[in-house]
């Protein structure tokens, strides 16, 4: 499958390929749409003041030489009472700065969210490979199963993997590996869109002469294979890994909202926001409202982004 | 169509077997059944005893059957947590969730469809546009944030709406509770309906407007618009009826997965119905009502693709086979 | 000279991209008589299904008419109201598309498709409808048509399709019928039968028809006059008989050493080397001009409007625009 070696008479002169990133379509396509632009940097924000919320945030919530529980329900931008100390954002029952626990919540929702889609995305990929290669029962298998969990709500497999990963892990464990488990739960719960593209893709290239020659002349097919397939799904896997991570998102914050998600020792922005909630009725806003609107803020930027690219990528509904 | 039906119910039955092992598993296998029954301090001879009368020596064949046949009567057990039986505890609080799930599910497709529609067909109006990105926010807001700020906004600050429960509700019959007949009922439904209704009203109303997009691309649409006929005969006569067909399916398994929704929104209005039992079910590893739970919603889900592909069946005369295929 | 039923006049058809507008139609001029077929050919891309689409005022947007106009009878038509091009649309003009397999909406009978087009443009019965649908269903060759208007499309095979698609397009008596291609997607077998039955149905009822193809021989038994269509530019047009044994265009000289003639002796083998020109790399000049081993120094520099030839024929080539220089 190489390349004509001439180029028509029209067709531009080759450039760096810095400059033909600038100059794709896709490339286009973000810089001439204010939604993508916006919702990009949104996303980035967020995601590098997570990462860095050790050097960013103003105090470490978790550290208890940290806390004055004098310090607590302190209204944003005002003195406390008895402290006299202003926080930006205030800060919750005790004592702890809400920008801060925001901060180190965001990289814990984060972590769940990159590390489920790449979980489900591994997962999908190769289970993808094989039923398309494999085809037979194989495939009939891995599809039949795979139409029965899409039938059911992700939110719900995930629930469910939870509480059976619960009643495995010994009491004393739970709390270590509730981040783990959660990851794997959430992953599982989101394989199956990789693996229809990835099967898809392998089901039309396999028949293809390049893998039978590849075969004859002793190369594994497989392999040649993933180096041919993968390419071509990239734009698709892209997508559903941007839907996907957003979806990762608001999975963890709902399962932590619902009490089953990450410890409260490790607060995300669902924990954070479950807190909140508590202090609803007494007029202690602020507790649910920033991390509110951090989560809602990252989720709509990271869905913005991947409804933004599937239209990049499909020119057709352009 | 006969033969379809019969089809239809064996791949059911497939299903629900399917689902029933998982179940079992879970039962059998998840922590040991006869620590949570007893407790820690009953003596070894004691948990033997318990584990043969319970037939939990038996081949796992004969365990299976076992289970199936008390599932089909209805019997899962003991809740380790509350001491009572399961199906008790689920039939009390089924009708709570039953009727959230529906006045949810009527709204979100009712709206859904006609935004979906309308958004299809001025695909580039500013209404058109704000409900798009107003959809996006609906998807993009987690379901108990929806919540959690409906409460904040009408229940705190406003004070018109209660914030949780279900109000005064009357009793019907032996088990069944509804809210619909009491002010206070009724008030109390409205803020959870919205919250669980939101995202799949965003869900069908995006699906809607893609597969109407879609179908207005296609040949026989072209064609009708060539033959002169009236926008209204098109988008409502040829466009929509076409939409409908894959949105049937898909929306089906939407209003199937409101009930499974209904776990989070349930718990962020303390809405005494199944999902919330559920959820404190698995923070408390009980087993037997996670293992009820998901047969009750399996069984849903089943029930409600069967009326999916009675449906399919009247809208797309296509499937309907008794008459000789492609006749010349 | 009595006057045309449709006469295009210099119709530029645009399309508006990110590199710029590309020109799919330019300034392109025919006219149509009362009861004639004109063929209209040229390779895909050339613009001859845009040109159709322009005629019955269903260009895809963002593409437009930029340019020229479009009469009917003398009224013109490329600048009416949404609502009165649409009771032109099927009236006054039908339109047969290519695939018969896509044109028809799988999920209504074909009486309803046929009922609801004459009905909406003509002030008959219910009753009236059908009767007339099942007449014209006879006429186009439909066995049994009083049974099978009931079936859906999905019961015809392609040929029958087609000819349902063409009653659809002839029931509300248009006084033109534009055929795109209408013969590509179906079998070979057939192809011929339902060129014939296009043309007589056509021939009754005293309606003009505007013949798309890319398939001279069937331009050659069925068309009166013929247009060749190169790069959205008209190359030559006249009667059919002229323009297959005499050929003037380079391009269509091209074009004829495609089909294989008995009767016919060419000198050479004609073959056209190279491929048309992407719209949006039209070199300057001559269109054909990459192409055309006639070419000469002002074949590049500019453009060849249509010359009259006599006869009706034109074409729009430097070769003819010497005096007394012959053609190749």
């Amino acid at each position: 499958m190489s390349k004509p070696d001439t180029l028509p008479p029209d067709a531009p002169r080759p450039r760096s390929w810095l400059w033909r990133a600038w100059d794709s379509d896709v490339a286009y396509s973000f810089r001439t749409s204010p939604v993508a632009i916006v919702a990009g940097l949104v996303a980035v924000i967020i995601i590098v003041m997570a990462a860095l919320a050790p050097f960013i945030a103003p105090y470490n919530p978790y550290d208890p030489a940290q806390l004055n529980l004098m310090d607590g329900f302190t209204p944003p931008m005002e003195p406390n009472a008895f402290t006299g100390n202003v926080y930006w954002l205030g800060t919750d029952n005790q004592g702890r700065d809400v920008f801060s626990t925001i901060l180190y919540g965001a990289r814990i929702s984060l972590f769940v969210g990159f590390s489920a889609v790449l979980f489900a995305m591994v997962l999908g990929i190769t289970l993808g490979l094989i039923a398309g290669y494999r085809g037979g029962w194989v495939d009939s298998l891995l599809m039949r199963v795979a139409d029965v969990q899409l039938s059911f709500p992700s939110i719900l497999i995930a629930l469910l993997i939870f509480g059976v990963a619960r009643g495995f892990i010994p009491p004393a464990y739970r709390e270590t590996m509730a981040i783990w488990v959660l990851i794997v739960a959430i992953g599982l719960s989101d394989w199956v869109q990789y693996a229809r593209v990835v099967r898809g893709a392998t089901m039309v290239e396999k028949g293809k002469e390049y893998v039978q020659a590849a075969r004859v002349i002793g190369a594994h097919p497989v392999k040649i294979l993933v180096r041919h397939i993968l390419p071509n799904v990239m734009g698709p896997v892209l997508v559903i890994a941007t839907i996907g991570l957003a979806l990762a998102i608001i999975a963890e914050a709902t399962l932590s909202f619902l009490g089953v998600g990450v410890p409260p020792t490790q607060p995300s922005l669902g924990t954070l926001i479950r807190i909140g909630q508590q202090y609803l009725f007494s007029g202690e806003w602020w507790i649910l409202l920033f991390p509110s609107i951090t989560l809602l803020a990252l989720a709509l930027a990271v869905n913005l982004l991947g409804d933004w690219l599937r239209d990049a990528l499909n020119p057709r509904l352009r | 169509m006969l033969a379809f039906i019969i089809r239809r119910l064996f791949q059911s039955v497939i299903v629900m077997l399917a689902v029933a092992l998982v179940s079992f598993s879970l039962f059998r296998f998840v922590g040991d059944p006869i620590v949570s029954m007893v407790g820690q301090e009953a003596t070894l001879a004691e948990r033997e005893a318990l584990r043969e009368a319970l037939g939990l020596n038996d081949p796992f064949v004969v365990q299976f059957w076992n289970f199936i046949a008390r599932a089909v009567q209805g019997d899962f057990g003991i809740s380790y947590r509350l001491q009572q039986p399961v199906m008790e505890l689920i039939l009390s609080r089924l009708p709570a969730t039953l009727e959230l799930a529906l006045i949810s599910g009527f709204f979100a497709f009712v709206l859904g469809v006609g935004f979906g529609v309308y958004t299809a067909l001025r695909r580039r109006g500013w209404l058109s546009n704000a409900i798009m990105t107003a959809s996006l926010i609906g998807v993009s807001l987690p379901t108990f944030l929806i919540g959690v700020l409906l409460i904040w906004v009408f229940a705190v600050e406003l004070q018109w709406l209660p914030s949780f429960g279900r109000g005064e509700t009357v009793r019907l019959n032996d088990w069944w509770t509804t809210g619909f007949l009491t002010p206070s009922g009724r008030a109390s439904l409205v803020l959870p309906a919205i919250t669980l209704g939101l995202y799949q009203m965003t869900l069908i109303m995006r699906l809607v407007r893609a597969e109407m997009l879609e179908v207005l691309r296609t040949d026989y649409i072209k064609f009708a618009r060539a033959r002169g006929l009236t926008n209204r005969a098109v988008h409502f006569g040829h466009a929509l009826k076409n939409t409908m067909v894959p949105v049937i399916t898909i929306t089906g398994l939407q209003l199937g997965s409101i009930i499974a929704f209904a776990i989070i929104t349930e718990t962020v209005f303390q809405w005494p119905g199944v999902g919330a039992l559920f959820i404190r079910s698995v923070q408390a590893v009980d087993v037997p009502v996670m293992a009820a739970y998901l047969m009750l919603i399996a069984l849903i889900f089943v029930i409600i693709n069967l009326i999916v592909d009675l449906l399919y069946y009247v809208v797309d005369p296509r499937l309907r086979v008794g008459r000789a295929h492609m006749r010349h | 000279m009595p006057e045309p039923l449709l006469s295009v006049r210099d119709l530029v058809v645009e399309f508006p991209t990110r590199r710029g507008v590309l020109r799919a139609i330019d300034k392109v001029s025919f006219d149509i008589a009362e009861g004639e077929v004109l063929g209209m050919v040229g390779e895909s891309g050339a613009g001859k299904s845009i040109t159709g689409a322009a005629i019955i005022g269903l260009i895809e947007p963002p593409g437009r008419i930029a340019g020229g106009e479009i009469r009917l009878k003398g009224e013109r038509i490329d600048s009416l109201s949404p609502e009165t091009m649409r009771r032109v649309r099927g009236r006054r003009i039908g339109m047969v598309f290519q695939d018969p397999l896509t044109s028809l909406n799988p999920l209504y009978t074909v009486a309803q498709q046929l009922i609801e087009t004459i009905r909406t443009h003509l002030d008959v019965s219910d009753k009236e409808a059908r009767a007339r649908a099942v007449a014209l269903l006879d006429r186009v060759g439909i066995p049994a048509a009083a049974r099978r208007i009931d079936d859906y499309p999905h019961h015809f095979s392609g040929g029958m399709r087609q000819r349902v698609v063409i009653a659809l397009a002839l029931c509300a008596e248009p006084e033109l019928v534009i055929a795109d291609e209408p013969t590509t997607a179906l079998d070979v077998s057939v192809q011929a039968q339902i060129i014939d039955v296009l043309k007589e149905i056509c021939a009754e009822r005293g309606a003009s028809v505007m013949l798309i193809t890319h398939d001279m021989g069937v331009i050659a038994e069925t068309a009166d006059r013929v247009a060749v269509l190169y790069a959205g530019r008209l190359a030559e047009i006249g009667p059919v008989r002229d323009v297959i044994q005499a050929a003037e265009h380079p391009y269509t000289q091209g074009l004829m050493g495609s089909i294989p003639t008995l009767a016919q002796e060419h000198d050479r083998l004609v073959q056209i080397p190279g491929s048309m020109p992407r719209l949006n790399a039209i070199p300057p000049g001559c269109a054909f001009n990459p192409r055309c081993e006639q070419a000469f120094e002002r074949c590049f520099r500019d453009r060849p409007e249509p010359l009259p030839r006599g006869g009706g024929r034109q074409v729009a080539c430097w070769l003819y625009d010497r005096a007394g220089v012959a053609h190749g």
